[in-house]
């Protein structure tokens, strides 16, 4: 359509003439979105690192043995008092063993499912350390180490020795708090007292931290074998299997599919985290407003300067209609006019935006809580990018349509007789 | 093809501010074909309020308008621009350019709008109209580098650029001297000996509208 060049056309002349208060909008909206990009990726690079901190660690699905007692007490079998009311007292939790009845079976059929990216088994132990006459209480996780480094990466967290070592016979991986405490490095050996009662010395192969307090100051690893025999179990002892699921949403459907298909107690990481997801968007939230309170203000500063270009024009504005540019045509340009401060502003801030991001993303961000991380975490998700760039155009949009509906409102005959 | 450009019939129109007064009483006139008409009246009188109504850019009136013997009254915005945009070139008082356009550019908008043209062509028929009126060297200056009778041509230039059934003119000499306004109706009178174009001018200026071929007297909103 020639005539909309036309438009254009006026709509860039009109802005040439006003470059300045032109350049000062654009200017309004590139803070705006390049404001809103650094803080929705700092935000998302900061979630992201937190979820990582959590579900890199949680299993989506984890299948184990509840202690609880049994659901139905032998007198709710009874036919005899079926009707009746009973008051069961002083009932205790049903000795079922910790172990995962017929694990390697579940296993095998878990690996062949194809929701699942993989399976790791894992046993965990209370055990005491101890160190001289004093004896701390810990945990052990025997764990595969191939599937464990698979699902958790969790040479991440090793900060001294190699992963792989514990492949060897007899060795353990022990918390930094834990190592710190007991005064223990690598290669040191490590007595131990299994909550059966019995003992057992391990060489420390490495250090591992994880920047939980909580879980350094008790958590070590050993490989699968290595728990089974401190245990004094067989080797298809398992206390946990541990599952991740390609679609992590899907896993409270799968775990309750789980839980009745082996008949073992399972929850999915969307109930252990809760608190957590809750944090995670209620972060997203707040960076999205602050983003899009900045891009009204921009607008508001799109709306004045059209407003005072249509005073100032108006002789234009009713000559263009003199001459046959009717009321859509004139709503057209100053719509035009304020999609093309829109785009410009729009498009500066996206790469300012990046600019700023990626100054975020080299300042170094040190804490002995985050081993891995070295510096300040960035998202550099596109969909920040088209959010931003549609929201600017968006509100640009918006503030030029009440000043060009009001323009294409203008009577020409009112201004020229008025002259 | 009738001979008339512009008949009404019955034309009313009101002021409602601050109280309801009749401007226009039942204005029943018709301008042919190459005619150059004037009209004059005491201020007040309802000559402008008239000519705004016939270019079609006032819709608030009662009776009709015909253009080209095609019923005006009732057409949405949209044609309305289109028909002003064909049929009508506007020379006002004040010369109404866009200071953000040169000379040339100035010319060409409307032609430019209705798209009958290429911009090639549009450029070189400004630029004919242009010279007929004496004002090709300026032509890429900017409108606020022309004196007063300059930029009047080129508002006439405008009008002319579509080749409009009429041009109407709302007291084009009325911010100009005697020379700058003997000039323009040299202009006008040129236009309509050589181009038999149609003309239809207020103004209060008796001794311009003497020289015109019909003059139409407005008195309280009626022709007398």
């Amino acid at each position: 359509m020639t005539n909309y060049k036309l438009i254009l056309n006026i709509a860039l002349h009109l802005l040439r003439a006003r470059l300045k208060q032109t350049v000062v909008a654009a200017i309004g909206v590139t803070f705006g979105i390049a404001m809103f990009i650094s803080l929705v990726s700092f935000m998302h690079g900061l979630n992201d690192m937190l979820d990582g901190l959590m579900l890199n660690r949680t299993p989506h699905i984890l299948l184990y043995n509840e202690i609880k007692p049994t659901e139905n007490q032998p007198i709710s079998l009874s036919a005899q008092y079926k009707d009746n009311i009973n008051f069961v007292n002083s009932i205790k939790p049903k000795d079922r063993g910790k172990s995962i009845y017929n694990g390697e079976t579940i296993i095998r059929v878990l690996k062949e499912d194809s929701r699942i990216i993989d399976v790791a088994p894992k046993v965990t132990t209370p055990v005491f350390f101890n160190s001289g006459t004093i004896a701390i209480s810990g945990v052990i996780n025997g764990i595969d180490v191939l599937s464990e480094e698979k699902l958790f990466k969790i040479s991440d967290y090793i900060i001294e020795g190699n992963l792989t070592d514990l492949m060897q016979n007899n060795s353990i991986i022990i918390g930094k708090g834990l190592a710190d405490k007991m005064l223990l490095t690598t290669g040191d050996i490590i007595k131990i007292t299994s909550s059966k009662g019995s003992l057992a010395s391990l060489k420390i192969v490495g250090i591992s931290q994880i920047g939980i307090a909580e879980i350094d100051d008790v958590a070590s690893y050993t490989s699968l074998d290595t728990a089974q025999k401190i245990l004094g179990e067989p080797t298809n002892y398992i206390t946990d299997i541990q599952v991740k699921l390609f679609d992590m949403t899907s896993a409270p459907i799968v775990a309750k599919e789980f839980q009745s298909k082996f008949n073992v107690d399972t929850i999915d990481y969307q109930t252990t985290n809760s608190q957590f997801e809750t944090g995670s968007s209620v972060r997203s939230i707040i960076s999205y407003s602050v983003g899009v309170v900045l891009l009204i203000v921009a607008g508001f500063g799109i709306y004045n300067i059209l407003n005072m270009m249509i005073y100032e024009k108006m002789d234009s504005i009713a000559i263009l209609k003199a001459t046959g540019f009717s009321g859509s045509d004139v709503k057209w340009i100053f719509v035009s006019l304020s999609l093309i401060i829109g785009l410009v502003g729009g498009l500066f801030g996206l790469l300012f935006g990046y600019i700023f991001s990626s100054i975020i993303d080299i300042i170094p961000f040190m804490t002995a809580a985050l081993p891995t991380i070295k510096t300040y975490p960035i998202s550099y998700n596109p969909l920040f990018y088209f959010i931003g760039i549609t929201f600017a155009l968006f509100t640009t949009a918006i503030a030029g349509l009440f000043p060009a509906l009001k323009a294409s409102r203008v009577d020409p005959v009112e201004i020229i007789r008025g002259k | 093809m009738g001979n008339k450009v512009i008949e009404t019939i019955g034309l009313s129109k009101y002021f409602f501010d601050p109280v309801k007064f009749q401007v226009l009483k039942e204005i029943n006139m018709s301008i042919d074909h190459g005619e150059f008409v004037s009209i004059v009246g005491k201020s007040g009188c309802g000559k402008s309020t008239l000519l705004y109504l016939l270019s079609t850019m006032d819709t608030d009136y009662e009776g009709q308008l015909f253009i080209h013997e095609e019923l005006i009254t009732g057409k949405p915005d949209k044609e309305l621009a289109q028909i002003r945009s064909e049929n009508i070139g506007f020379v006002f008082q004040f010369h109404y350019l866009l200071s953000e356009y040169n000379v040339l550019k100035n010319v060409m908008l409307p032609g430019m709008k209705l798209g009958k043209y290429s911009q090639k062509e549009v450029e070189h028929r400004a630029m004919e109209h242009l010279k007929t009126l004496d004002m090709e060297d300026q032509a890429l200056k900017m409108p606020n580098q022309l004196s007063g009778g300059q930029k009047q041509r080129v508002a006439i230039a405008r009008a002319l650029i579509n080749d409009p059934l009429i041009i109407m003119g709302d007291e084009p000499t009325g911010n100009l001297d005697k020379k700058n306004s003997d000039l323009v109706f040299d202009i006008f009178k040129k236009l309509t000996q050589e181009n038999n174009q149609t003309l239809l001018i207020v103004t209060h200026d008796i001794d311009f509208a003497k020289r015109t071929n019909r003059t139409i007297t407005m008195e309280d909103g009626r022709i007398v």
